[in-house]
């Protein structure tokens, strides 16, 4: 399976019936192919939609309707729009249960940094920082390397999004977890050894002697 | 004034050296007449307020590519190469601010607030210089109100008494920044007899709006 299909499979898994969520850019916008669309899961964007569907017919987007990324989207029954205070209101007043966000670097604690590259590249923290701070639960679907560098560190060495501790992190390797004593690897991807996920990780791992295959539904 | 004015004589309120409040999310919601308008009038040394950037061509683009820009307060830059050029040679100034947080900065300004305590940015660069003040236990940041000389907001409707709607996810910043501009220049789509726009459906009350584009001359 594709690695960035895999990643948005696993998550699709943790996302609860009836509930407000908010995809980020990249891998986690994937993850709502993954969901069956009884579930009364409403997609929020932050730039002020509370149910967005699937892209338009080709052809056919409206440019007062896009997504935090300023793609044409479309509506599902019962949707409604918002302004930014709003939204923010929404992301940062314990109303959103999930957000699932891309990363540059995680670490041992659980702490994400997403941001900047410092003399590098800085795109900003957008709606980021208040997500990361305000969302009931957050996780980090990423590639578990970047251009050959590790992403889980002992320590994040850019500078932090959030002082919070992220609840799970799912990479095309595995799914982690962080708890207060340290960064559990909980399951490992189809035809992955713990091997490989030990030798492509810098964060010290807690795990079992065997660690369980990653859970992606029927 | 009238409250009716061309986009020409817009432009020509807007001396260089303003701070500009501009709406809009990656290009949506966004009064580009104005801001095309403003680019080719080459002005000079503003301070630009607006969430993102958009890309080089799309949303405030053209203000980066005309060099307009001296300032830029915002939440999301990454997308626009001009203003990452602009960034790292030097030639403009940036504050990012948290999405959340530049909002509600604007929102206090607009609403006669002091400032805002938030847990957004706590522990983080943002915080760096700022206030932390503890409420039942949980620090915030105490983050100061924002305005500017100008609000230049994008509406759907527009009626004669200055009366705006907006249209799904163009709202975004529009309606906060009608609060918090001094003079508010309104760009609509259209221009509707009063009445047209229902009470319920008004966003901006018109006593908000300063001055609005014309859509026909």
């Amino acid at each position: 399976m594709d690695p960035k299909a895999l990643i948005a499979r696993r998550v699709a898994q943790e996302i609860e019936p009836n509930t407000l969520v908010n995809l980020g850019i990249g891998i986690p916008t994937l993850v709502s192919d993954y969901l069956d669309e009884d579930m009364g899961v409403f997609f929020q964007a932050e730039n002020g939609a509370v149910g967005m569907g699937h892209r338009p017919p080709e052809g056919m987007g409206d440019r007062h309707l896009t997504d935090a990324g300023g793609r044409f989207v479309s509506f599902v029954p019962g949707a409604s729009t918002i302004d930014s205070a709003f939204s923010f209101g929404l992301i940062r007043g314990g109303h959103l249960d999930l957000t699932v966000l891309g990363a540059l670097q995680v670490d041992e604690a659980g702490h994400l940094a997403n941001w900047t590259i410092p003399g590098q590249y800085t795109p900003g923290m957008g709606g980021a920082m208040d997500l990361v701070t305000g969302a009931k639960k957050v996780i980090i679907a990423m590639l578990h390397r970047a251009k050959g560098e590790a992403k889980i560190l002992r320590e994040c060495t850019l500078p932090l999004t959030s002082q919070r501790r992220v609840d799970l992190i799912v990479t095309e390797l595995g799914v982690f977890k962080p708890e207060d004593d340290g960064l559990h690897l909980i399951e490992r991807a189809p035809n992955v050894t713990l091997e490989v996920i030990l030798a492509m990780t810098e964060a010290r791992l807690i795990h079992d002697t065997n660690v369980p295959e990653m859970h992606l539904g029927c | 004034m009238h409250l009716a004015i061309s986009l020409h004589d817009a432009v020509d309120l807007i001396p260089d050296g303003a701070s500009v409040m501009l709406s809009g999310f990656m290009g949506v919601g966004v009064p580009d007449g104005i801001v095309h308008a403003l680019a080719a009038a080459g002005k000079k040394d503003l301070t630009l307020i607006s969430n993102d950037t958009a890309r080089d061509t799309t949303g405030p683009g053209p203000l980066f590519a005309a060099h307009c820009v001296k300032k830029l307060i915002c939440s999301h830059m990454g997308l626009n190469t001009i203003v990452q050029a602009q960034y790292a040679s030097g030639e403009l100034e940036v504050e990012l601010v948290p999405q959340g947080t530049l909002v509600e900065r604007i929102r206090a300004a607009g609403m006669g607030l002091g400032g805002i305590l938030t847990p957004t940015g706590v522990g983080t660069l943002v915080a760096e210089g700022k206030q932390i003040i503890e409420v039942d236990g949980k620090d915030y940041l105490l983050e100061l109100p924002l305005s500017a000389d100008f609000a230049l907001i994008a509406a759907r409707s527009c009626d004669y008494v200055g009366n705006l709607s907006y249209m799904l996810t163009a709202t975004n910043f529009n309606p906060i920044m009608a609060l918090a501009g001094r003079t508010v220049i309104c760009e609509p789509e259209e221009i509707v007899p009063v009445g047209v726009i229902p009470p319920d459906a008004v966003k901006t009350p018109g006593v908000l709006v300063d001055h609005v584009i014309q859509t026909t001359t």
